[in-house]
């Protein structure tokens, strides 16, 4: 098993990861050394994955497997730290080697080394094998898993146009130089800006037929600006409104193409982020929040930018459709879910309102839920998981198909590393647009008493998603169809049924934009994935909202 | 074998720093096992078991700082590696807050490590786990657990002189049980350094009463209760939590730089002030006996507090906070450097002095209140003031004239553990939770803002 570190840095606005961290695998390396051709895995091209692979399948089946997978994987990981005008630091890691999965006596096994030679790997599939073996003593049914006809020798890649890897380290350091310059100049105290690339280069190769090469880019800048009153003793923070996604470095040319207008000079920011400009409102913003008003609890209309609704989505609609917290899989840690079978089966559980269309798919351009096959060697899809208010389906993968009566996976198992066994992760959870035409603009001038929330702030939900409570970075207050200033403290709290009922209004296609979690955490050993959440400027009805502030 | 000794360790490191022509270069060589086995749904769903052993070599010119790592230690790669290491060194941005090495230090004589532990097999957690499964499976009620143990070692060098060794083991076991048809659900967890201390049993036995006695929960309204809650409440391994937000907070440059609910209007910091019920006194000790932890901070030997950092800061015994006055924060060594004080480094572990009640004691003195076995999804909501939202999960019961009455739903709060400390009713005895010492509490007020369905 690698060594797997935490980095520990306060203000950083990271996603929904458990720990106040950031994962980093492998070995620290030199940025220089992650495109030496002698890297450990750099070197090493399909045909040779192709015949280690095969060491792996030959044995495992040799052992007694009636099923292997193999996954050959080399993972870099370059994350850049700063605060005001200093580096703090500069991960540069890479992680390289074989994860081995079987079926034996209908039982599940794994065994993962880093030593990727034959003779290592056939020693790692029969300790696969043997593990299956002693655990299918405690089984009391055995694994039924999904057919899957093989794809043959293929390759997918993520479509970048600039690769992060490539673009000088003193570019980047610059660039965040840049953006906290700008923060202090207008009135940050503090700033800290972070960089997170990684490149996931997998081979994949099962019994099935499958040979399949992929690699898969993800790119996210954030920063956190700090605004202090001394004499007052307050501070507020303001964290960047860009989203993780799976692009190159072009995701940072700040196209004016991709920037989508709203009220209050706000800019909301499609494939294409403006970390500058970001930045500087950032600034501006965390000073007005040192003295805006404190919310009036109560009831109000919401209108949630898609930078803060994804992550409602992903809480209350990504996770309890997840097929194996339902079954209980999940129990002893992140929960289980509301979204019971018997609720899916009945075809008529309102989830929620009529306009509410939700999809998962691991297709969309620019997202980072998107790759050519999952970790089991399925084709990616998109499938619907709400249709019409009513919940269809759920996200399930090989070995859990047959439990809904279905004849083929989802297409949505992945591992965190190939040190790690491939679970079900969420695909990509969407909210559809709507089919009217209608701006944020539009939506605002019908709402008579609301909150225009934007940003992702504090999140919780309970452990089979019904209670939630979210706060926001930015809130606006509105009356009478127009924004009348900030509020603070603002807080709502909900049930998901009730809140996905409450959706009354859906900004169009032209407003859609993608909010992502570049770490989000689940299973024990914990593993993170990485997800986006599309959606809309999105309207809802009645919420009840808090206030959050307190005397100590 | 990736556990190496003091002498073993120590030979390698010197190896490396033979090689070394920065003006400053430590070496950091750590290792260990784990191992864990996960079940649900009453079957063990994965198992595995892995080793490591790497050697993380730091060159420092001037202010600039490079680090290179290695997994291979024949005498050729490791002057490979103390030259990559200069390499990067000489290429990296100047850090200004860079603070020289430290030289030889003193440490306590801390041993967190159990040869009981560190003989666990895969056999033994097949065992561990059926002495789990096995009373669930009898009664018809649904386990799902997951136990990691973990054997490890650090060995700290540099070209200072200083040097330092730890070895540790520990074992964390936690069990959610659920009734067949899903209306209750209880849970409990456990850890040690030494797994003869751990029985998958009882404790699985604790997590079925709850489970049994949490069905056909009834709603009370939300509002501030007088709660009774249990250490899993207080602190937690797998989520934030109330107790390690507060000791996390403990930072003098955050306080003094105004951005943390340590700061004071003005400019200044609570440090000094009364903030918390005399009774809150709050250390840290690496030599005691029920919490050992490593005597420096540090890769495998640190605490899950962060440690001391690499840097080889000796872990002392520490006051915190003592009859609620706010007694000392944690500095980096810039800081301390910048400020004139002593670099004191953020804690391995803590110890919160409590009482000699037991929980069923507590319970017993309660006329009407809440009894949390532990809360979930725990968020900050506003740094400034500590406030934190999460909810109640895998048992939750109403207690009146010192009795448990009923199950109830379970609750989401908004609270802040600097306005819980204050509203302090009573504290039991302390236990063992995530490598720390935290007694039960009864506290008034406390806020419980809506209801949840969940189970």
């Amino acid at each position: 098993m690698q060594r797997r570190d935490f980095i520990q840095l306060s203000g950083l606005g990271i996603g929904s990861l458990f720990t106040a961290g950031v994962p980093v695998f492998g070995n620290n390396v030199s940025a220089d050394y992650l495109f030496d051709a002698s890297g450990w895995g750099a070197g090493v091209d399909a045909a040779a994955k192709k015949k280690l692979a095969d060491v792996a399948l030959n044995t495992a089946k040799s052992q007694g497997a009636t099923y292997t997978d193999v996954r050959i994987g080399r993972y870099l990981q370059q994350y850049l730290f700063t605060r005001e005008t200093k580096v703090q630091n500069i991960v540069n890691a890479e992680s390289y080697g074989i994860g081995i999965r079987v079926i034996a006596n209908g039982t599940w096994g794994f065994a993962a080394t880093s030593d990727v030679t034959p003779d290592a790997i056939a020693r790692c599939a029969k300790t696969a094998v043997s593990i299956a073996k002693a655990n299918s003593r405690l089984q009391t049914e055995p694994v039924q898993l999904a057919p899957q006809k093989g794809v043959g020798e293929v390759t997918w890649k993520t479509p970048i146009q600039k690769n992060a890897f490539q673009i000088p380290v003193s570019e980047k350091i610059d660039l965040l130089m840049k953006v906290n310059g700008e923060a202090m100049r207008n009135g940050a105290a503090f700033v800290t800006s972070n960089l997170f690339f990684i490149n996931e280069q997998k081979y994949f190769a099962s019994t099935d037929g499958s040979y399949i090469d992929q690699d898969i880019h993800r790119i996210w800048p954030t920063f956190t600006v700090s605004a202090v009153d001394r004499a007052a003793g307050k501070f507020k923070t303001r964290d960047a409104i860009s989203s993780p996604m799976g692009m190159g470095y072009e995701y940072l040319d700040g196209l004016a193409s991709e920037k989508i207008k709203a009220p209050n000079g706000l800019v909301g920011y499609r494939y294409s982020y403006d970390m500058v400009e970001d930045a500087t409102l950032a600034a501006k913003q965390a000073k007005e929040k040192l003295t805006a008003k404190s919310v009036q609890p109560g009831k109000y209309d919401l209108v949630l930018d898609p930078n803060h609704l994804g992550l409602t989505i992903h809480e209350s609609v990504g996770h309890p459709t997840e097929l194996d917290r339902v079954l209980g899989y999940e129990a002893n840690y992140a929960g289980t879910s509301f979204a019971t079978l018997d609720k899916w089966k009945s075809k008529t559980f309102n989830y929620g309102s009529k306009l509410v269309n939700i999809v998962a798919d691991k297709t969309q351009p620019n997202t980072l839920g998107t790759v050519g096959y999952d970790d089991e060697g399925v084709p990616c899809k998109e499938w619907d998981l709400i249709k019409d208010g009513i919940l269809v389906n759920y996200q399930a993968i090989r070995d859990q198909a047959a439990i809904l009566g279905e004849k083929e996976s989802n297409g949505c198992c992945y591992a965190d590393n190939w040190s790690t066994v491939q679970f079900q992760r969420m695909p990509n959870v969407s909210l559809k647009p709507g089919a009217e035409k209608r701006s944020v603009f539009d939506m605002i001038k019908g709402v008579d008493k609301g909150i225009y929330i934007i940003g992702r702030g504090s999140y919780s939900i309970d452990q089979q998603r019904y209670n939630f409570q979210f706060g926001g970075q930015l809130f606006y207050e509105i009356k009478n169809g127009e924004i009348v200033g900030m509020l603070d403290d603002v807080a709502y709290q909900s049930n998901t049924q009730e809140f996905w009922n409450s959706c009354a209004q859906l900004c169009d296609k032209d407003d859609y934009r993608t909010f992502g979690s570049f770490f989000d955490g689940k299973g024990q050993p914990s593993q993170v994935s990485a997800v986006s959440h599309g959606s809309a400027t999105t309207r809802f009805n009645g919420v009840n909202v808090i206030n959050t502030g307190r005397k100590i | 074998m990736s556990i190496l000794t003091k002498d073993e360790a120590k030979k390698i490191i010197d190896k490396a720093l033979s090689y070394a022509k920065a003006d400053e270069t430590s070496v950091n060589l750590s290792g260990g096992r784990t191992g864990n086995i996960r079940y649900a749904r009453n079957a063990v769903s994965t198992s595995g078991e892995g080793t490591n052993l790497s050697m993380s070599i730091t060159a420092v010119f001037g202010k600039r700082a490079g680090t290179a790592t290695l997994n291979e230690f024949d005498d050729a790669s490791i002057e490979k590696t103390v030259r990559r290491a200069e390499e990067v060194a000489r290429l990296a941005p100047e850090n200004p807050e860079y603070v020289p090495m430290l030289g030889p230090q003193t440490y306590l004589p801390a041993d967190p490590y159990s040869e009981n532990t560190a003989k666990i097999d895969p056999d033994f957690r097949a065992k561990a786990t059926f002495n789990s499964l096995d009373p669930c499976r009898k009664k018809n009620l649904t386990a799902a657990g997951y136990m990691e143990d973990s054997t490890r070692f650090t060995a700290i060098g540099n070209t200072k002189g200083l040097t330092a060794y730890n070895r540790e083991t520990s074992v964390e076991f936690s069990i959610t049980v659920r009734t067949a048809d899903g209306t209750g659900s209880g849970y409990a967890t456990r850890d040690v350094t030494d797994v003869s201390k751990l029985s998958t049993k009882d404790a699985t036995e604790i997590a079925m009463q709850k489970a049994m006695a949490s069905t056909n929960a009834r709603a009370l309204e939300p509002g501030k209760y007088t709660v009774i809650l249990e250490p899993a409440a207080l602190l937690s391994n797998v989520d934030a939590s109330l107790m390690a937000a507060m000791m996390n907070g403990l930072d003098a440059r955050n306080a003094e730089e105004g951005r943390s609910f340590m700061s004071k209007k003005g400019g200044t910091t609570r440090l000094g002030d009364k903030l918390f019920d005399e009774r809150v006194t709050i250390y840290s000790d690496p030599t005691n006996l029920e919490v050992p932890a490593a005597a420096f901070g540090g890769g495998g030997g640190g605490g899950r507090f962060g440690g001391g950092g690499s840097d080889g800061r000796p872990q002392e015994k520490i006051t915190w906070i003592e009859k609620g006055v706010v007694k000392n924060l944690s500095y980096s060594r810039y800081w301390a450097e910048k400020k004139g004080v002593k670099a004191v480094p953020p804690p391995a572990n803590f110890i919160m002095e409590g009482g000699t009640q037991s929980l069923a004691d507590m319970i017993k003195s309660t006329e009407k209140g809440i009894l949390v076995t532990r809360f979930w999804y725990i968020r900050t909501v506003d740094p400034q003031t500590l406030l934190y939202t999460g909810l109640t999960r895998d048992g939750t019961f109403y207690i009146e004239n010192g009795q448990i009455k009923f199950p109830v739903k379970n609750f989401r709060f908004n609270e802040s553990p600097v306005i819980m400390l204050n509203n302090l009713e009573a504290l039991g005895k302390p236990v063992r939770m995530g490598g720390n010492l935290i007694p039960p509490m009864k506290i008034r007020d406390f806020t419980f803002t809506s209801l949840s369905d969940a189970v």
